[in-house]
This record gives structure tokens, sequence and C-alpha cells, in this order.
């Protein structure tokens, strides 16, 4: 059952290197936010390498500590700025004017603007690597006052970036906001929308609560670094330990800002290959934003071990505890929508299953650290470095490439190759698992993260985690094959490829037009794509 | 031509309001430095000591006992050498106590420095009120001086009676001048 409808138009785009400077487009704009994405997985995974490599055996083999620090640093920042947050923008670029029958973004200019600022803010943060002193090597926290004192003349450039970084995924998140309220289909009511515009529209509401806080942290400590003020330094009357409650005010709501997205391309790909509804619709919703809301009253977990009062870690503790609870309601949901489904496994669908599966191990990884006085035992720890991989990777990262395989026949109208993306999953699902579980294990046994070398007890689990990192950071080059050559050979694919895919984007041309919806699409379309029903 | 005329619309005070709150939330981020000394001051988080004017009189109860301890402390190479003059003392909850702490400038220049103190548990940091303290100015160390600093405080009765012990500790830092 295709339903080619004809709300497009048929401008075409410039041609040339100028079509992808000028662009206002949202699918070109998307595109080019998931190839940077891209490059930055493959630059930040480049050095996840070395890091595993220097961790092979005990001992200093390849690399000084001081490059080593600055390894896991810059791993961290690109990985976490440059790489799962660009792409949870280029997919909704992508994806939410076609799921709400818009015609493109509210804001096409500043939407060119938000993509081409991040160019820079990557170059200059890998530029660091070049200048006296080396790259910043104070963790991606960069906590004072190792980032403010001690650390080297490049942290000025660092803030320079986020503060670019920051600029762009403000304009992204009031971009996406004024999208989904201004554009959408006026037939389109709210608890018709897809949960993947939901999700993102919650999560531009994050976005904008807790980065200008980032801008606020970087800016007092630029301030710091070179004006005098000393907003972090015990000496001039100000505290280190603040530095880590503002961080966390943003570093925790940044942390549902990559999996809330995530949340909503799972709650798509699910409901597809289980050929049933998606069960609980608006609990979904409605878990959602207890989560964003949740994820502002919860920042001091991270701070159990700066010497709290007791009173403050019991409600931290409990805060946190909470959310676990609309947590567990989505994974309920995924795993009734999948109850009794007709169920198929087509690789966006094993994405997604194993993303519910792995997801729910770095959950309870989650909930063990959030418990106080366990976390003493756990916190800067491989545990801590195990949980976050879980939800990060598995989570995060899983969502994005299940909506790649989902998504891409509409992007490309073109069919990736099913066998080699079966072969892909397999080997990414079993060497993320020998990477990242064995961390559990050291995290338990004591070892500190963070740090280049280890005493020999901690030999054979690091081993094995390292081979799991090689074979898995390998996979990627396969995905990259798959990817392109789905893009030049694929065989054409359907306008609607899955058979069980509710959605207005089905309903358009097997590849989207570069215009789509240009007339809004009518209100028995919208009801008979809705997934409430 | 994409007919906008059938989409919502978004009113100014929309708009207005969503430029403003990434702005407010900037704000809100310098915000939160007084409203964190503030919040230290009023709950004793973070070991942040209180600090009274004058000598008041509390209710005593001669039968309860605190040790109390000292430590010193100096941060990024700070060259003077610090030390509380006695390591604990007995105190009773209501009694105002004075000891000293020294320091003594082992080179030949004038050392600015400014001691942050910091009271554990946390729960007592509270009820630890100083009258005088080195620690409210900064501190000059003319050189190979060696100097007394005094100390004056009292811990308050409404101090939970499960705590018995209470340590304070002086971290110095240089200044720049
Ligand atoms: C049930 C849900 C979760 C709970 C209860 C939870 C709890 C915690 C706690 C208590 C810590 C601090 C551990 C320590 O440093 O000792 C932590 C660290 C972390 N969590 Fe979670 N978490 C949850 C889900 C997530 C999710 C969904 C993400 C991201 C997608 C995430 C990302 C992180 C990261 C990146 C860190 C490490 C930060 C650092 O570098 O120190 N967590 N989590
Ligand atoms: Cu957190």
């Amino acid at each position: 059952m295709t339903t080619i409808t004809a709300y497009t138009s048929h401008h075409s785009p410039e041609k040339g290197l100028m079509r992808w400077i000028k662009t206002t487009n949202h699918k070109d704009i998307g595109s080019l936010y998931l190839w940077f994405a891209f490059i930055m997985l493959l630059i930040g995974g480049a050095m996840a390498m070395v890091i595993r490599m220097e961790l092979f055996q005990p001992g200093m083999q390849l690399i000084n500590p001081q490059f080593f620090n600055q390894m896991t640093t810059m791993h961290g920042l690109i990985m976490v700025f440059g790489a799962i947050m660009p792409a949870f923008v280029g997919l909704g670029n992508w994806l939410i004017p076609m799921m709400i029958g818009a015609p493109d973004m509210a804001l096409p200019r500043m939407n060119n603007w938000s993509f081409w600022i991040l160019p820079f803010a990557g170059g200059i943060l890998l530029s660091t690597f070049f200048m006296e002193g080396g790259a910043p090597a104070f963790g991606w926290t960069f906590y004072a006052p190792l980032s403010t004192t001690f650390a080297p003349d490049s942290t000025d450039f660092f803030i320079f970036a986020v503060h670019l970084l920051g600029f762009s995924s403000i304009m992204g998140a009031i971009n996406i906001i004024a999208t989904v309220v201004n554009m959408r289909a006026l037939e389109m009511k709210l608890m018709d929308m897809p949960l993947f515009v939901w999700t993102w529209l919650i999560t531009s509401f994050l976005l904008i609560g807790a980065m200008p806080v980032l801008a606020g942290a970087v800016t007092m400590m630029l301030t710091d670094r070179n004006f005098g003020t000393a907003f972090f330094d015990a000496a001039g009357g100000g505290d280190p330990v603040m530095f880590q409650h503002i961080f966390w005010f943003f570093g925790h709501p940044e942390v549902y800002i990559m999996i809330l997205p995530a949340f909503g391309v799972i709650s798509h790909v699910i409901p597809t290959f289980a050929r049933k509804p998606l069960f609980g619709y608006s609990s979904m919703v409605y878990a959602t934003a207890s989560i964003a809301f949740l994820s502002y009253i919860v920042w001091a977990h991270h701070m159990f071990l700066t010497g709290m009062p007791v009173a403050g870690e019991l409600y931290f503790m409990y805060a946190t505890m909470l959310i676990a609870v609309p947590t567990g309601v989505k994974v309920f949901n995924w795993i009734s929508t999948m109850w009794r489904g007709s169920m198929t496994f087509e690789t966006p669908m094993l994405w997604a299953v194993s993303f519910v599966f792995l997801f729910t191990i770095g959950g309870f990884s989650g909930v063990m650290v959030g418990i106080a006085p366990a976390d003493i035992q756990y916190h800067d720890t491989y545990f801590v470095v195990a949980h976050f991989h879980y939800v990060l990777v598995t989570g995060a990262l899983w969502s994005i490439i299940a909506a790649t395989f989902y998504w891409l026949p509409k992007w490309t109208g073109k069919m990736y190759n099913e066998t080699l993306a079966k072969v892909h999953f397999w080997w990414a699902v079993i060497s993320v698992n020998v990477l990242f579980f064995p961390q559990h294990f050291l995290g338990l046994a004591g070892m500190p993260r963070r740090i280049p070398d280890y005493s020999l007890q901690f030999a054979d689990f690091n081993m094995i985690s390292s081979i799991g990192g090689f074979a898995f950071g390998t996979s990627f080059i396969l995905f990259t094959y798959i990817v392109i050559d789905c893009i030049r050979n694929g065989k054409p694919a359907d306008a609607r490829p899955w058979e069980g895919a509710k959605g207005l984007e089905w309903t358009l041309e097997p590849k989207a037009q570069y215009h789509s919806f240009n007339k809004p699409p009518t209100r028995e379309l919208i009801k008979q794509e809705s997934q409430n029903s | 031509m994409v007919d906008i005329s059938v989409r919502k619309k978004i009113t100014k005070i929309f708009w207005i309001k969503l430029i403003l709150s990434p702005i407010l939330m900037f704000a809100f981020a310098y915000a939160m430095v007084p409203i964190y000394d503030v919040f230290c001051e009023i709950t004793g988080f973070n070991g942040t000591t209180g600090r009274i004017n004058s000598e008041q009189v509390y209710a005593i109860d001669e039968s309860r006992r605190i040790e109390v301890s000292f430590f010193a402390m100096t941060m990024g190479g700070f060259p003077v050498q610090f030390r509380p003059k006695i390591n604990s003392m007995e105190v009773i909850p209501g009694k105002f106590y004075t000891t000293s702490y020294i320091a003594k400038n082992n080179t030949d220049k004038v050392i600015i420095g400014q001691a942050v103190p910091s009271v554990a548990p946390t729960e007592a940091a509270l009820y630890f009120k100083k009258l005088e303290c080195f620690c409210f100015n900064k501190q000059v160390f003319e050189p190979h001086q060696k100097i007394e600093m005094t100390l004056r405080f009292v811990i308050e009765p409404e101090l939970d009676k499960r705590i018995k012990d209470v340590s304070l500790s002086y971290n110095f830092f240089k200044i720049k001048s």
C-alpha cells in the first residue's frame, strides 16, 4: 500500500559546492549535520583506539600520560558535542518537517548558520592539539581548578569552541520549537505528533535550559583565567566545588538531551517491525516530560563524594531513583509493543531490540551508582565508564544507527544491503559487549578511570576490553561501506519500504523530494498515519 | 509556492519568550554564585562556618563534651609554614574557646595569603561559630616573620547530640598582589 501524494513541488537544488554552503533546505542541512557527526565519530573513535591501545597492557608503552589525558578529554568532548548531539540535530532536521507535514524548518536561514558554526567549533577544538602545552587534558567535565589554574593556554580556545557549540545548539533548539509550533499541519493536534517529534520538542526545552548554563560556566572559567575574577578560586573567595554544581546543573540534563531523541527513534522502529501500534502512546509522552523535568533536580548525584551533608545525599539519591520510574515505563511500553506482535528482524529492528536490552543494563548500573553509599565504591572507577558507555553507545549511538538504517531508504530512495547490514550488526553488538562489559568488573575491583597505567590484577580484563574495542572500531569501516554502497548502488526502495511503518514521511515519494508538503496533509491522512491509535 | 496561510502562527509573546529564556538561563548560571553562597551559609553545606559578632550567652550542658581537632593545609606551593598550636581540644557546647594557629614565612619576600575554613562533618558546620578568626581577613607575612593568629569560637548547643567529634581545617592560599 503506497500513497504517493502530490504534495510536492519540483524546485531542484543549486549545483556544486555552493549548494551546501548556502543551503537553507532542511534535508540538505540534515545531511550536513549527519556527515559532520559521522566524521567526528570517526575522529573521536580513533582517539578511543589510542586509549585502548595504551591500556592493552599494564605499563606505559605508546604514549605519555599527558597525551593520554588529552586523548580521554578530547574523546569525550568530541563524542558528546561533535558526534551524538549533531547527529540527533541532523535526524531532527531531516525528519521533523516530514513528520509534521511541514515544507521546511521555521527558520531556514538560522538553520544554515547553526550548522556552519559547527565545523569551525570542531576545528578550533581539534586545533588545540597543535598548540603549545597541547590540548586540554582535564577530562570532558573540565573541573576547576584543573581547567583554570593548572590548564594549558589552549584552554581559551576550548572555551571559545564550547561557546560556539552552545550557540549552535540553542539556535537549533529554538528552530525546532518554532517548527513544531508554527509549521505543523493545522490538522495535526499535539497528541497526533509522532514520538520522535515529541521527544525532540522536549529535548529542545532541555537544550534551552541547560546550554546557557554551560556557557555561563565556561565564561566564568574564561574570566577566572584571564581577567582576575575568582569564581572558582578559593584564594579569592570563590569555590571550586561550585564549579561542579554549575557544571552538573548543565551536565545531567545534557545526558538526557542525548537520550530522549533516542527514545523517540526506538518508539518508531519497534512498532513498525512488531506490526502493532505503539503501546501506551500518551504514557510515553508524559514519561518523556517527567524525565526532562526530573533531570534538572538530580545533578549532585555526580558529586556524592564532595562532602555533602547526609540530607543532601539522601535527597539527590531519592530524586535519582525517581528517574528510573518514567524510564521503566518506557522500557515496559517497548516490550509490551513487541508482546504478541508479528515481529521480523530487519536491521533497524535488530538495533532497536538490542537497544532496549543494552540500554536497560546501563539504566541498572545507573541505579547502582545512584545509591549514595554504594557510589563511594563506584565513583571515578571504570564502573562509571561502563555505565555511561552502555547508555551512550548502546543507547544514544545505537538509536542513531537504527535511525540511519530505518530512514535511509526515505533519504536516498534506495535500499541498503541487508545481508551486510546484519553482519555489521552482529559484529558490533558482540564486540561492544566484549569492550564494555568487563569494565564493570574492573570498576568493581577498584580500577580508577582516566589513568594511563594500572596495577597487574587488572591486566586480563583490560586486554579483553581492548580486543573488543578494536573489533568494535573496525566495524565502522563496514558501516561506512554499507551506507556509501546504498547511496551509490542501492536497489530502488518502495515509498514505504517497511510493511508496518506508520508516519507521514512514508506517504512521500520513495526518495523524499527536495521540497515536501507544500500543501499540508489532510486530516484523514494524519489520523491514518498517527502513532496514537 | 509554499502556502503558509494554513499554518499556525507563533505569537510575538512566544518569540520573545523563546529568545529570552536562554538569555535568562545564562544569567541564572551567574545567579547560582550568590545563591550558592547564601545556601552554604544557611545550611552549612560544604563545611561553611558561621560568624557571630559578639559573645552571646547560651544554655550550657556541662556534661556534653566534643572533641575538636584542628588541621592546617597550604595550597599550590604556598611558602609559609602553617600549623595549629594545639592539635585538638575538648569543648563544651555553648562556651567560648580561644586557640591559635602559627605561621612562619620562610622566604625573603612579603607574602599575602587567605585562609579558607571548612568544618566536618558538614552537619556541624552550621553550629560552629567564630567570633574572631584570621580567616576573616587577608594575612600579610613579612619576610622570615613568625606570627601567631588567634581564633575564638563557640559550638552552639543546638548541635546534634550524636556528633561527638568535629574537625576544623584551614587551607591557606596565596593571593596575587
Ligand atoms: C536510570 C537512569 C540513570 C541513573 C540513575 C544514572 C545515575 C548516574 C550517576 C549516579 C552517575 C555518577 C556516578 C559517579 O560518578 O560515581 C552517573 C554518571 C553518568 N551517567 Fe548516568 N544515570 C542514568 C542514566 C543515564 C543516561 C540515560 C545517560 C546518557 C545517555 C547517562 C550518562 C551518564 C554519564 C555520561 C555519566 C558520567 C559522567 C562523568 O563523566 O563523570 N546516565 N549516572
Ligand atoms: Cu547524572
